[in-house]
């Protein structure tokens, strides 16, 4: 199952992206509450947002974004049928991406 | 020049190749992470790394849409949306995290100046949007009272 769950709308000739990752996004200072263990930081660190395969947005973070992180943008323009693909690559070399196709 | 089985086997090389270049530039073209942007340090070490000289300007023509009050340091909704022209970048900073830099996000042109994101906030602090534009760095800034901190994940 994809991580990386994607609304949007076409609002005034504007597409709206919502979008909601999960993610635990530790920042490595958390201890574990039965073995009093640090966890291990485990953050996303790049997530790009493409319309139609052109990058538009290019986002670096570390843990200072939440828990399951969500993001909201506004692109210019937009039509029924742009294909919208995220992806995202953590600290630990994972990586997911979904598309999605505005309706 | 008649499309012989030759040619069209080397056309169809030359095509497969650009597009394995475009799909192996996709990753590339990521935004680089860099450790020291987000390395653990004071605010101002990290406008430092961010911004050549600091040479950052206060503009109101930033909107900063964060609650006075936050109830969970954990989730923190921040919106940020300027008028100035030509952005590259929007940056959330809080003042007060082991690690100031929250996000950065590039934006290309066909993207509207106008962000969103849920973030942690250990303590109170001001948390800074920070604007790169093709004339500069401009920068808002915005109280936030965190009753419960956001370490406790």
């Amino acid at each position: 199952m994809t991580s990386i769950r994607i609304r949007s709308k076409l609002i005034d000739g504007k597409t709206q992206l919502r979008i909601l990752i999960t993610h635990p996004m530790e920042h490595g200072r958390n201890r574990d509450k039965l073995t009093n263990e640090l966890i291990p930081a485990h953050f996303i660190q790049e997530l790009t947002i493409s319309r139609n395969q052109k990058p538009l947005i290019n986002c670096v973070m570390a843990a200072g974004i939440s828990k399951d992180p969500y993001f909201s943008f506004m692109l210019k323009g937009g039509a029924v049928g742009d294909s919208i693909t995220i992806a995202w690559l953590d600290n630990f070399g994972n990586r997911d991406i979904a598309e999605h196709t505005v309706s | 020049m008649p499309l012989t089985r030759r040619h069209f086997i080397r056309k169809l090389a030359v095509a497969t190749l650009a597009l394995a270049a475009s799909a192996l530039r996709m990753p590339t073209a990521l935004a680089f992470w860099k450790a020291e942007e987000f390395a653990p340090g004071t605010l101002d070490a990290t406008l430092a790394k961010l911004v050549p000289q600091q040479a950052i300007t206060n503009s109101d023509q930033i909107t900063l849409t964060i609650p006075q009050i936050a109830e969970n340091g954990a989730v923190v909704p921040v919106s940020v949306s300027t008028t100035l022209a030509e952005v590259k970048s929007i940056s959330l900073l809080v003042e007060k995290n082991p690690v100031p830099l929250a996000i950065r996000f590039e934006l290309s042109p066909d993207v509207e100046a106008t962000v969103s994101a849920r973030i942690k906030m250990a303590e109170t602090a001001n948390v800074i949007a920070l604007v790169e534009t093709a004339n500069g760095y401009f920068r808002t800034k915005a109280q936030v009272k965190v009753t419960i901190g956001g370490c406790g994940g």
